[in-house]
């Protein structure tokens, strides 16, 4: 492998294993706390998954010489991070455990959603990479996907339907993640050198797709479509976070950076 | 050179006969579809799995008691297991055999296709009605999901399909 190349992939890996890390911890701090006893179920199954496809792609990077996959997810401080912000904020206020949680359900199912609907246009690209054992995990890693965007659709339609309060709590909830859905989609400051290398096409192309599908849910729904997606807080793939992303590693690597022996 | 010794691989496929997903203990690996290859060359067995799920948390139990397994073969000097991601597991590979078993735990098989709306149609593993509900596409471990039988009015859990887009 050329090291241009492995440059490219090492990037690109490192984008995809943090988004899912992320998204799947902040996930896992609603276990107890969703409206109901199906949804915790359904949720933290989701939240395994996810957490499974970070595993996968952190593999990818130890086979690349990068380090161990558990020291690639516990141990890299915020700075070399490169989620986007979205994916690190917290679900709201409170804490799960140190006090009263008063999380965002609508705030949630919005992301949620809206993060796995780039993920399924990702992972389709992703399909073609040029980077043969990342192609093999985009076959995998979409035979799971159809079930979690499902559950985030269904959630979506169901409560802007509902009208009301809900309907209002969801749309002011598209509004403030649509400012920083950009960054999700965002390849990063290298983005030319990765689609050159062919290892996923552009951010304008996977842009135009995700757009078409958002397009034609809000169109059946009466929504309005917000515009060009943002990235008000900044592009987490330049290594730019929020105080939110150290508090969510504080706490996911308590214990491995305490004693990294420790078994689960 | 390397010398294949099909007897040592045929004792290799018998002890991976016995492991089972721990929270599926009528169902061996192989009827699972998770056995991809078994490779049995000078002294060494390399076996190929296949994850059915990227997080499940099985996956680790599942490959110590294959090691396990295979350790109590004498003739075996190594042994080493690894999880592959191609070709990708899907819920088709699952044995005729390893189907009866997942109904003896009360687990209705995967069905084979799915109803053009993404949802899908199986039979009670108590009485075979398919009078059912499903109650949770999601269940108490990523492969599952929970029904409820209308005609024998048991609760029941299926295999969810998976497959290749």
């Amino acid at each position: 492998m050329k090291p241009q190349y492995k440059e490219e992939v090492i990037e690109l890996l490192y984008q995809l294993a943090d988004d899912d890390l992320l998204v799947s911890y902040r996930g896992s701090e609603w276990l107890g706390l969703v409206p109901h006893i199906e949804e915790d179920v359904a949720y933290s199954s989701i939240t395994q998954n996810t957490m499974g496809h970070a595993n996968i792609y952190y593999s990818l990077l130890e086979e690349l010489g990068e380090g161990k996959v558990d020291d690639l997810a516990h141990l890299r401080p915020a700075g070399e991070r490169k989620n986007a912000i979205i994916l690190e904020e917290k679900n709201g206020p409170g804490h799960w455990l140190y006090g009263e949680p008063r999380y965002d359900w609508a705030f949630t199912v919005v992301r949620n959603y809206f993060y796995e609907a780039i993920k399924k246009r990702k992972i389709d690209s992703l399909k073609q990479s040029s980077y043969e054992p990342l192609r093999q995990v985009a076959v995998k890693i979409d035979t799971e996907i159809p079930y979690h965007l499902m559950h985030w659709r269904t959630w979506f339609e169901q409560l802007v339907r509902a009208g009301g309060e809900a309907e209002e709590r969801m749309k002011a909830a598209v509004a403030r993640v649509w400012e920083d859905i950009g960054g999700v989609l965002s390849l990063g400051p290298n983005e030319e050198k990765i689609v050159e290398a062919g290892l996923i096409e552009s951010e304008a192309v996977l842009k135009e797709r995700f757009l078409e599908d958002i397009n034609k849910k809000f169109t059946e729904l009466g929504l309005k479509m917000p515009g060009e997606p943002g990235m008000k807080k900044g592009d987490g793939r330049a290594g730019f976070h929020t105080e939110d992303l150290e508090e969510a590693l504080a706490q996911l690597s308590e214990v491995y950076a305490l004693n990294p022996a420790v078994p689960w | 050179m390397a010398v294949a010794n099909p007897s040592l691989e045929t004792l290799v496929k018998q002890q991976l006969e016995t492991v089972c997903d721990p929270e599926i203990t009528t169902v061996s690996i192989i009827d699972l579809g998770m056995v991809e290859r078994v490779v049995v060359e000078n002294g060494k067995a390399t076996v190929e799995l296949l994850p059915t799920f990227l997080g499940c948390p099985a996956l680790g139990i599942i490959k110590a008691q294959v090691e396990r397994a295979l350790k109590q073969i004498r003739e075996l000097e190594e042994v080493e297991v690894k999880y592959i991601t191609s070709p990708p597991w899907t819920s088709d590979r699952i044995t005729e055999k390893g189907k009866e078993g997942l109904k003896e735990f009360g687990i209705a098989p995967p069905p084979a296709k799915l109803e053009e709306d993404g949802t899908w149609e199986v039979a009670c593993p108590y009485c075979g009605s398919k009078q059912s509900t499903m109650e949770n596409i999601f269940g108490p471990s990523a492969c599952r999901s929970i029904h409820y039988c209308k005609n024998c009015r048991n609760p029941f859990e299926a295999m969810k399909p998976i497959a290749t887009m």
